[in-house]
C-alpha cells in the first residue's frame, strides 16, 4: 500500500496510526500479552516517524545511510512492530506471532530477531544514550543521518535519561531528536493526573540544553512540522514533547493506568475493534 | 599496566580507524589521557555518567564501523553500568570493549568502594560476554589484538601498577586456552590476570622449599570450553587456583565447573579474595593481608599438600 517516497497527506497519517492501534489491539489479543496504554498513545508518533519524516528502506535495513529509530519505551513494542509491517519490513500477518517462543516479534523489541529494529531496548531509560551514540558516530565515520528516539514520560524518571540529555547538549548533537511520548501515565499510575510522572518536562530539557517543541501528540500536522524541523538550529539536539492521552482511540482505555498491560477478554476485544474501525469510518 | 595499556591502544588506533575512546573522566588515571593527546578527535570525554557512557558506546557500535573502548575503572564498569551493557551490548552483540582499569585489590589505596572484587565473576555471568584478564603488558596487547580482530562484546580487565613479564605475547585465541608458564608433575597453581606472575614467584619459593610446582594461566575466562580447561588440569593430583578477585565466580569457579564434569583424581583449593571486600592499604601490605603475595600463596600451596598427601 505504501511506495517509498511518497509524502503521505494529513489524512493518510492518521489512517496508518489508526491501523497501526488495530494492529495493536489483536497482536496483544492474540498473545494474550502484552501493553496497550503506551502503543496506543505513540500511534501517530510512530506513524509520522516512519512514514512522514525518517529516510528508511525496508529493502535495505541495515543500510549506513539510513536514519536511526531507537523506541526508549520498549514495552510499546506491539506499536512498532506494526508500524513497521505496515511500512513493508515484514508481513503484517507475522503481527499475529507476536509475544510467542521463536517469534521475531519479541515483548521488548530485540534487534538480533528482526532486521529494521535499530537497537534492543525494554529496560526503560537507555535509548537515549544509544541514540546519542548512533548520532554521534558520524562525525567518526562521516555518514550524515539523522536520530530519532521515542522516549516515555514515565521513563524520564530514570536518571540515564539526564545523562544522555546532558550529554547530547554537550555534544552539539543535532542530528538527534527526542520525541517524549508525554501521555502522564505510568505502570501503576499512582500519580495521577494533574500529576505527572516528571513535572516541568519542557523546562527541564530546555535547562539541559535542547530545543523544545510541545504539542498535541495526537496532531499529525504538529508531529510532521516538529519532527521534519528538529535540528535546524545547528548545533542542539531537540525535544519533542508529544502530549498524549494513554490508550487514546478506545474509549474504554483512555486515561485509565490499569490498561497499561492488560489484554481484553473477548467481548471487549470485539468492541475495541469495533470502536477503532467506526472512528476511521467516521475520519473518512 | 596502565601504561603499557595506554601505548599499546595509542599504537593501534594508528592502524585501526575503528578505534574510538570513551572516557568516565579517569582518564588521568587509566593514562587514557595520552590516547586524548595523541588522538583527539576520536577520544569522547563522557563525563562522570557511566550509564549513559556505556549506551553512547552501543550506538557507537551499532554502525558496524567502530569499536569502543570504554574506559573505567573496574569497579564502575561492572556496577554502575551493568543493565546498561546487559541490554546495549550483551544482549545487542555489539563490538563494545569495556576496560575495567583499576582492576583487583591493588587500585593505589583507594579502599573498599574502588575494588574489584567481582568483576570477572558478574561479567562471567553475562551471555554474550568475552572475558579476558591478561597477565602482563605482552599479554594485554595480544588482548586488544583479539578485540580487533574477532570484535564482540568484550570485558578487559586491567591492573594499575607495572607487573613483570611472565607471557611472550602470544596470540590470544578466540576460543579460549590455558598456558603452561612453567612446567610440573603433581601440583600446580592456576592464575589469571597480574596473579599469574606472583603464581609464578610463589613457585619459586616452593621450589626452594623443595615442592616443584607447575604454572599454568588462564587469560580468557570466557569463553572457552570446559575441556580446554580440564586437561591440562587432570594430570595433576594438587590443583591451586589463585585470583585477586572473590574466590566465587571467577578463575577457581570456572576451573571447579571444568573439573567436576568427571572422576577425577585429584582436588581443587581456590584461593583468593575470601568473599570479602577490601580496604586501603600499600600494595604489598594488601596482598599479604588477603593472602595473595607469592609467600603466602606459597604457604597456603605447600599447607595444603601437606594436608592431603
Amino acid at each position: 500500500m505504501y511506495r517509498d517516497g511518497e509524502v503521505l497527506d494529513v489524512a493518510e497519517l492518521t489512517h496508518i496510526a489508526n491501523r497501526i492501534r488495530q494492529l495493536s489491539v489483536e497482536a496483544v489479543y492474540e498473545a494474550k500479552a502484552g501493553h496497550l496504554g503506551g502503543p496506543l498513545s505513540v500511534a501517530e508518533i510512530l506513524a509520522v516517524i516512519y512514514f512522514g519524516v525518517a529516510k528508511v528502506d525496508p529493502q535495505r535495513p541495515s543500510a549506513s545511510t539510513r536514519d536511526r529509530v531507537v523506541l526508549s519505551k520498549g514495552h510499546s513494542a506491539v506499536a512498532l512492530y506494526a508500524a513497521l509491517a505496515l511500512r513493508g519490513y515484514f508481513p503484517v500477518d507475522e503481527l499475529l506471532t507476536f509475544d510467542s517462543v521463536g517469534s521475531r516479534l519479541q515483548g521488548h523489541p530485540d534487534m538480533t530477531a528482526l532486521p529494521g529494529l535499530d537497537m534492543s531496548t525494554g529496560s526503560l531509560g537507555q535509548g537515549l544514550s544509544v541514540g546519542a551514540g548512533m548520532a554521534l558516530s558520524c562525525r567518526f565515520t562521516g555518514e550524515d543521518h539523522r536520530v530519532f528516539v521515542v522516549v516515555g514520560d514515565g521513563e524520564c524518571q530514570e536518571g540515564q535519561v539526564w545523562e544522555a540529555a546532558h550529554f547530547a547538549a554537550e555534544h552539539g548533537l543535532s542530528n538527534l531528536c527526542a520525541v517524549v511520548d508525554a501521555n502522564g501515565l505510568s505502570q501503576w499510575g499512582r500519580q495521577q493526573p494533574p500529576h505527572e510522572p516528571v513535572p516541568h518536562l519542557a523546562e527541564r530539557w530546555q535547562a539541559f540544553g535542547w530545543d523544545v517543541v510541545t504539542g498535541d501528540g495526537h496532531d499529525v500536522n504538529f508531529l510532521v512540522d516538529a519532527l521534519r524541523n528538529a535540528g535546524s538550529s545547528g548545533d542542539r539536539p531537540t525535544c519533542v514533547i508529544a502530549r498524549t492521552v494513554k490508550g487514546k482511540g478506545v474509549e474504554r482505555f483512555e486515561g485509565d493506568f490499569e490498561w497499561h498491560s492488560k489484554v481484553p477478554t473477548p467481548d471487549e476485544f470485539s468492541e475495541v475493534m469495533t470502536e477503532l474501525k467506526d472512528r476511521e469510518a467516521t475520519r473518512a | 599496566m596502565r601504561d603499557g595499556f595506554s601505548r599499546a591502544l595509542i599504537e593501534r588506533m594508528g592502524r585501526h580507524e575503528e578505534i574510538v575512546v570513551l572516557d568516565g573522566d579517569v582518564a588521568n588515571s587509566t593514562k587514557t589521557d595520552k590516547v586524548f593527546e595523541a588522538y583527539p578527535d576520536r577520544f569522547v570525554a563522557a563525563g562522570i555518567a557511566e550509564q549513559n557512557m556505556a549506551g553512547v558506546a552501543a550506538g557507537l557500535a551499532s554502525t558496524g564501523k567502530l569499536v569502543p573502548f570504554v574506559v573505567t575503572f573496574a569497579v564502575f564498569a561492572v556496577s554502575r553500568m551493568l543493565d546498561q551493557v546487559r541490554v546495549s551490548i550483551a544482549q545487542t552483540g555489539l563490538p563494545v570493549v569495556v576496560v575495567g582499569a583499576y582492576a583487583g585489590l591493588l587500585t593505589g589505596k583507594t579502599g573498599k568502594t574502588h575494588i574489584s572484587v567481582d568483576d570477572l565473576a558478574v561479567y562471567r555471568a553475562l551471555p554474550g560476554m568475552r572475558v579476558l584478564a591478561p597477565a602482563d603488558d605482552e599479554e594485554l596487547e595480544a588482548a586488544l589484538d583479539l578485540c580487533l580482530s574477532n570484535p564482540a562484546p568484550t570485558y578487559l580487565r586491567v591492573a594499575r601498577d607495572p607487573v613483570p613479564t611472565v607471557t611472550n605475547g602470544a596470540v590470544l585465541r578466540p576460543e579460549g586456552s590455558v598456558l603452561t608458564l612453567r612446567a610440573g608433575t603433581e601440583v600446580a597453581l592456576v592464575g589469571t590476570g597480574s596473579q599469574s606472575g606472583r603464581c609464578l614467584q610463589a613457585a619459586d619459593l616452593l621450589s626452594e622449599w623443595g615442592l616443584e610446582a607447575a604454572v599454568l594461566h588462564v587469560p580468557q575466562l570466557k569463553p572457552i570450553a570446559h575441556a580446554t580447561v580440564r586437561e591440562p588440569l587432570e594430570r595433576f593430583t594438587h590443583v591451586f587456583t589463585v585470583e585477586e578477585h572473590n574466590v566465587i565466580g571467577g578463575l577457581g569457579s570456572l576451573v571447579a565447573e571444568a573439573l567436576s564434569e568427571r572422576p577425577w583424581g585429584g582436588y581443587h583449593l581456590r584461593l583468593g579474595i575470601q568473599d570479602r571486600f577490601g580496604e586501603s592499604g600499600a600494595n604489598d601490605d594488601l596482598l599479604h593481608a588477603y593472602g595473595l603475595s607469592s609467600e603466602r600463596v606459597a604457604r597456603a600451596v605447600a599447607d595444603g599438600v601437606r594436608a592431603r598427601s
